[in-house]
């Protein structure tokens, strides 16, 4: 029955694409409901947010390096914002590390990584000719879209953009007596946050979707690539935790907007009192982080899952502990939502919560040093080809456990004491969530760019790159811990005020030029990228010798993907260096049956099943091309 | 002009890289390099892990032990000495395990590079090895989160009887201290209270609130409980005292709490440092707008005797502005000509 309904699948399509249907510039390029140009759309706009973001984080890293600078040349810029002697308006500082924030928490790493791939790959990987609804997909790119447009507006407004941190807490959030940002600018940063939840929902489910519903025959779940498992528990964590954000954010607009008291009680603020009882702003924390937390994981287990496959591809080696990475994904996708309260430990929520959820914290690290073992044994006896996707790979497990293992610290709320909002959290969260999930969106970039546009992006810029970030990401956020130690707090404009922070200048200037020159290494990676889409050499079928499903389409692969039928799928997407194999690599559409030689014994049971499923699918094959003619 | 001739070198050292670039692509086609599996680039490449963990690992040491004394701060409370000691077993703890992965993982990309010879270990999985390496992070885990968790209730268990209460609230850029009085008991407070004069809206219907008074410096007594009743007016805030290892939210419409007891006088901690500027500070670690790094306050710690000499040398509110009683009912404004009257 199963076989029936699938051949029969496949026949529509072929239906489909005989009488195909020709896309004009718009239907191609802009509104397109091919899962392969959404997924590019994301990328290129990804790119350009993370540079907006890139250079927002030079202007305040410019201040707090040099702090005596003068920054009248920003003035054609930045305008007002740069004060009369030169210098950076403090409230602008706030907005520049507010904007640096959401620009690339959700518009670079979420939808720039999670966008791009999980558009790109979830058909290609599991054999499905497109999303499960094409125009649902479009809709998820065009929402994102007019999220950024909003977004970018709000940069240019008389009184900047929101500037009360990524986070936004009310009240600060919501009276605009209390920073000039939490104007206009707020109301913009609350509706383009809406027109993105709105994105990242219809992008979820469809992802859930597609990947439950539209895999290829032979594909079940235990023989999905980790990308794809990545992808999935990264669209059910979105999926539960976007639309919390959304009520917080509507709570806050009433209370901005409608005179409500959710978040906000007993304020005196520019010389009266505001009528607002009742509310509490804890209450905002406990909403937003039950996001927040779980966004950490929206952004960083694609790039896990990507780090998977690079890593296994060229090591040539199966991912050790498929699994159990399975597993330890789904551990940290249900634990993520468990863990949120450890960012307020100082909040002054009740400390016997703070106890609870640091035990829940500190059992999410165990999974995720299940993944760090896996990695390490998967490079063990390896035969490794360093790949730029493979070497930034190798970058994201570094970052990895240097972010994570500080993220024990945090973790524990008697030493969260200290160290909270101070620069070791800055150092944390940009190595472990920051850096690690960038360099997973460059390795993914680096490998399927062949499959993106047909080309190569040139190998050694991709290893000039890889090291200049690499090197230059240790140098910026390194020293961090140590000024994060010695107490210096977040989002200050100066540390000068203060004598236990009235040092380091020396520091802080160096991770201001590393940066500088970190963001410079990037031009490369711009280059490479736009240069090799239209002159890079063309790409062979399979460049890195790869077993999944999407190294089998052409070249440049039309909508729909497979010009004929969609391959079957066999075997598990790790069969690297099999024993016996005469290829170090055997594709998954490979039966089990073709290749005796180098079959498990309990793969060598398989195959007489195999073998009268194929028969079988024939006969259904033969029955309908005669009941054509 | 200068400017130009940036312009202008910069747009020479651009076509350079571009002319080496495309002059090494070509000769990579010459060659053939590009159809091999895995080029020359494949042995650098690697030896550069093994370059970059040694010249990483030897600059990590170097700078954290030649900069100890800076990012280590003096520690002046008695649950800082216990905080600072679990960072410290878990900075060994997490240390060990930072350097052995690290270690694999440069040393394993140049042990395995590429050798079209070798064929790479086929070796998908281990159960026991999948048990170890969940069990032992976990046991380590727990370890660590039990230190913590002990130390944390203790920290955050109700301040004792005899605490000397200090209120700290914060506003749009400052902090305010009230102190009880001699009765050690804080008067009410109503935030519709507030005014120039009456900065922390206190309520001075209450009796409680006759004697309290605010003071430019929060001083606190050595080796006894101290109580800071945190209270925020406008937008988030947040106490944080670096020495004394404390950091507690000051959040508008809910008090918040931290007790904690100081173990060394600012005058001790002076000769300790061998710094006669040192003193202790308060800084705000939530966001709260255009002067968010600019709320300081000092704390001073000083001997017992000398925090009830000082306590007894302090005039109430209503004794510095007796303005702030004008309008009390009848029998509280007698009380509070009284206590008035005390301090003169």
């Amino acid at each position: 029955m199963a076989t029936a309904s699938v051949a029969s699948h496949s026949d529509a399509a072929h239906d489909h694409h005989d009488h195909e249907h020709h896309d004009n510039f718009i239907t191609k390029y802009i509104f397109s409901t091919d899962h392969k140009m959404i997924g590019k759309q994301f990328l290129v706009t990804g790119i350009f947010w993370a540079i907006i973001g890139g250079l927002l984080s030079l202007i305040f890293r410019l201040q707090l390096g040099f702090p005596d600078m003068d920054l009248e040349w920003l003035r054609p810029i930045l305008g007002g914002w740069i004060t009369p002697d030169g210098k950076l308006d403090p409230e602008f500082y706030l907005a520049l590390v507010t904007m640096h924030g959401t620009i690339m928490v959700f518009f670079v790493l979420t939808a720039g990584l999670s966008g791009t791939f999980s558009n790109f790959l979830i058909p290609l990987q599991i054999g499905a000719r497109d999303m499960a609804s094409g125009f649902m997909n479009m809709l998820s790119y065009w929402f994102f879209f007019v999220s950024g447009v909003i977004m970018f507006i709000s940069l240019f407004i008389e009184t900047g953009p929101a500037g009360g941190g990524w986070v936004v807490y009310p009240p600060l959030s919501a009276l605009e007596q209390a920073i000039p940002g939490s104007g206009l600018g707020m109301t913009l940063w609350l509706v383009s946050m809406t027109f993105f939840i709105a994105s990242s929902l219809l992008g979820g489910i469809n992802y859930i979707t597609t990947v439950i519903n539209l895999r290829t025959k032979g594909m079940s779940f235990s023989r999905l690539p980790l990308t794809i498992w990545a992808f999935f528990l990264t669209a059910v964590i979105g999926l539960l935790s976007f639309p919390v954000l959304f009520s917080a954010a509507l709570l806050l607009v009433f209370d901005r907007s409608f005179g409500t008291s959710f978040y906000l009680a007993d304020i005196y603020i520019g010389g009266e009192a505001l009528p607002n009882t009742g509310g509490s702003p804890v209450l905002y924390q406990h909403l937003f982080w039950f996001l927040g937390h779980p966004e950490v994981y929206i952004v960083l287990l694609p790039a896990l899952g990507i780090t998977s496959e690079v890593i296994a591809t060229n090591s040539r080696k199966p991912i050790f502990g498929y699994k159990a990475m399975i597993i330890s994904m789904l551990g940290i996708t249900i634990l993520s939502f468990v863990v949120w309260a450890h960012h307020m430990f100082v909040s002054g929520m009740n400390p016997f919560l703070g106890s609870i959820f640091m035990f829940l914290t500190l059992i999410i690290a165990i999974p995720s040093a299940v993944k760090v073992f896996n990695y390490l044994t998967t490079l063990w006896r390896g035969n490794l080809i360093f790949t730029p996707g493979m070497l930034f790979s190798i970058g994201l497990v570094s970052f990895f456990i240097s972010g994570g293992l500080t993220g024990i610290f945090l973790g524990n709320s008697a030493i969260d004491i200290q160290l909270h909002d101070t620069y070791f959290v800055v150092a944390h969260f940009h190595l472990v969530m920051g850096s690690a999930s960038f360099f997973g969106l460059m390795a993914g970039v680096y490998h399927w760019f062949p499959k993106m546009f047909g080309r190569m992006m040139d190998a050694r810029l991709g290893y000039i790159h890889f090291w200049a970030t690499f090197i230059g990401v240790y140098l910026v956020f390194f020293p961090m811990h140590y000024i994060g130690i010695a107490g210096f707090p977040r989002r200050y404009y100066s540390w000068t005020g203060f004598e236990f922070s009235n040092m380091y200048t020396d520091l802080n200037m160096f991770v201001s030029v590393a940066a500088i020159l970190t963001f410079g290494a990037q031009l490369i990676f711009l280059f490479n990228f736009f240069y090799s889409m239209y002159r890079g050499r063309v790409a062979s079928l399979n460049p890195w010798r790869s077993t999944t499903l999407e190294w089998t389409t052409p070249l440049h692969p039309q909508h729909g993907n497979w010009p004929g039928e969609i391959p079957a799928v066999y075997r598990w997407p790790y069969d690297y260096s099999k024993p016996g194999a005469a290829e170090d690599f055997i594709p998954q559409t490979v039966p089990l049956s073709a290749t005796p030689e180098s079959n498990l014994p309990h793969e060598q049971e398989l195959v007489k099943l195999e073998k009268e499923i194929i028969a079988e699918e024939e006969a259904v094959l033969v029955a309908n091309e005669s009941s054509k003619s | 002009m200068y400017g130009f001739l940036i312009a202008v070198g910069v747009l020479l050292l651009m076509s350079i890289i571009w002319m080496v670039y495309r002059i090494q692509t070509l000769v990579s086609v010459v060659k053939g390099s590009d159809k091999k599996i895995a080029s020359g680039s494949n042995k650098i490449n690697a030896l550069m892990f093994v370059l970059f963990l040694v010249g990483a690992t030897i600059l990590m040491f170097w700078y954290s032990i030649k900069e100890f004394d800076n990012y280590q701060l003096p520690i002046a409370s008695e649950h800082g000495e216990v905080t600072d000691r679990l960072f410290w077993i878990t900075m060994a703890v997490t240390g060990v395990v930072f350097l052995i992965t690290h270690v694999l993982l440069f040393w394993f990309p140049y042990k395995y590079q590429y050798d079209e010879k070798r064929k790479a270990a086929f070796y998908p999985d281990n159960n026991k090895l999948e048990v170890i390496w969940t069990i032992v992070p976990a046991i380590a885990l727990t370890v660590l989160v039990i230190g913590g968790w002990k130390a944390w209730s203790d920290i955050t268990a109700p301040a004792p009887e005899n605490s000397h209460v200090v209120e700290i609230l914060g506003y749009q850029f400052a902090w305010e201290v009230r102190y009880p009085g001699m009765d050690n008991t804080l008067g009410e407070h109503d935030y519709r209270l507030t005014s120039a004069t009456n900065v922390s809206g206190v309520d001075f219907t209450d009796k409680n609130s006759l004697d309290d008074f605010t003071s430019p410096v929060v001083v606190i007594p050595k080796g006894e409980p101290v109580l800071f009743k945190i209270r925020a007016r406008d937008v988030l805030h947040s106490v944080f005292a670096p020495h004394m290892r404390l950091k507690m939210d000051a959040v508008p419409g809910m008090p918040t709490r931290f007790w904690f007891t100081a173990t060394k006088t600012t005058d001790e901690m002076r000769r300790e440092t061998g710094n006669d500027e040192f003193v202790y500070e308060i800084a705000c670690t939530e966001i709260c707008g255009r002067g968010h790094n600019a709320m300081r306050k000092e704390i001073r710690v000083v001997e017992p005797e000398e925090f009830r000499k000082w306590m007894a040398d302090q005039k109430p509110y209503i004794v510095n502005n007796p303005a702030l009683v004008s309008d009390l009912p009848e029998e509280l404004k007698e009380l509070a000509e009284i206590t008035i009257s005390e301090y003169k």
